[in-house]
């Protein structure tokens, strides 16, 4: 039930992008086509589970016992960088199609703040492991479900007549202003 | 890395004097308001005036010291490695900064409100994944000499503390009717701009507004 809960929080209540303001620029980034969103959705699911997974172990099994947790931040983008530099290599070996697919979006994710966030969070949670991966899985599917949204919403924006100021990222960002008013109705259901 | 590509020299880098090095960061290639980068922490951290300026001027402290030591490291570092080497000092300063704040900047407020370091929370240590530390690192620091470096650091991050203390101040003006704290009219304001979405839709305008009068000029 609780692992339910975490899901039903990180999807809608407390939204990765909307409520908490992470991953704001693949969101405005790669949210032209449905897509394009698509496959930095699946990627960003696929790495953020893998990189709260290692770096929880890192933390748990690496800084604790070595009394460094203040290389924390150090530690983990090191980790991440790696670690996606390594997932990128093997799947090119072992599956190209997957690699055809995601490939492309696999560098910008080091970068990408949701990553970090996500793995700093959990251990400033002190959640065991499984429920980091939940937490995890559950961050992944709510940037993916927006992105989508986001990406449906910004396609049929190309057909409006905007003024020409607001033309690009200020009406999406208005947009994304709206979205997460809607967003805001779920607060209070867990 | 994605963002770093926006932020190349313009050729006339040469031409330019330092003191236009500094001030360029302000308006013309203000890293919010015309780059768009950084966005995270801009919507995140800016509930108040008082909140952006903090987070901007602990940006600007990464970006000037990661500035400087890269400038003075770029010829020792092998170019196939130079992105982790980078992240490698930024990622230092960034603690060094998470750890200062968290000393100094931890007192709570007279009446039980969150301390600085408690609003910026989980920001902080994200600026080692702020596009704009990177992006000047990549772009700057390691083709410059360090007095170029650190001016180039400064402006940019100043711009930035400065587009965050805009963005910062109309949420706050709107959202509590109040001025880096001061209340101006003895009533509740617009909370929404306090809340997730006022920064969205504010932002939005503020770029719409600055997108018009540059177009216009």
């Amino acid at each position: 039930m609780e692992y339910i809960i975490i899901i039903i929080s990180t999807v809608f209540v407390n939204n990765i992008v909307l409520a908490q303001f992470l991953g704001i620029c693949p969101f405005l980034g790669v949210s032209n086509k449905i897509a394009t969103s698509t496959g930095m959705a699946a990627a960003v699911l696929f790495v953020m589970t893998l990189a709260t997974i290692v770096t929880w172990l890192v933390y748990t099994f690496l800084l604790v016992p070595f009394g460094i947790g203040f290389l924390q931040t150090i530690c983990y983008i090191l980790v991440i960088a790696a670690l996606v530099q390594m997932v990128e290599i093997i799947m090119k070996k072992i599956s190209p199609a997957l690699y055809q697919a995601l490939g492309v979006y696999l560098p910008l994710i080091t970068t990408n703040c949701t990553i970090l966030g996500v793995a700093i969070l959990v251990i400033q949670k002190d959640y065991d492991l499984i429920r980091s991966v939940v937490f995890a899985v559950g961050n992944a599917i709510g940037f993916g479900f927006t992105l989508l949204l986001f990406a449906g919403i910004r396609e049929q924006l190309e057909l409006v007549g905007i003024p020409r100021g607001m033309r690009g990222v200020p009406i999406a960002l208005i947009v994304a202003g709206l979205m997460a008013l809607a967003f805001m109705g779920f607060s209070g259901i867990v | 890395m994605r963002c770093s590509g926006l932020l190349m020299p313009t050729g006339k880098e040469d031409a330019m004097n330092n003191f236009r090095e500094f001030t360029k960061g302000f308006i013309k290639e203000n890293p919010v308001f015309v780059l768009l980068l950084g966005m995270c922490p801009t919507l995140g951290t800016t509930t108040s005036a008082i909140n952006g300026l903090g987070m901007g001027l602990a940006t600007t402290f990464v970006l000037v010291a990661s500035n400087v030591v890269i400038s003075l490291i770029k010829n020792v570092i092998p170019d196939k490695v130079r992105i982790p080497a980078f992240v490698v000092v930024i990622a230092s300063f960034v603690t060094i900064v998470d750890l200062l704040m968290a000393a100094y900047f931890n007192t709570p407020g007279p009446n039980g409100e969150p301390s600085l370091y408690d609003n910026l929370g989980i920001f902080i240590p994200l600026i080692v994944v702020n596009c704009i530390v990177l992006g000047r690192a990549e772009a700057f620091a390691s083709k410059n000499n360090v007095f170029r470096s650190f001016l180039d650091g400064l402006g940019i991050g100043l711009g930035f503390a400065f587009a965050l203390m805009i963005l910062g101040t109309v949420r706050e003006l709107l959202g509590s009717y109040s001025f880096f704290g001061f209340q101006l009219i003895k009533a509740d304001g617009i909370l929404v701009f306090v809340l997730a979405p006022g920064a969205f839709i504010a932002l939005g305008f503020i770029i719409a507004l600055i997108n018009n009068l540059r177009k216009t000029k």
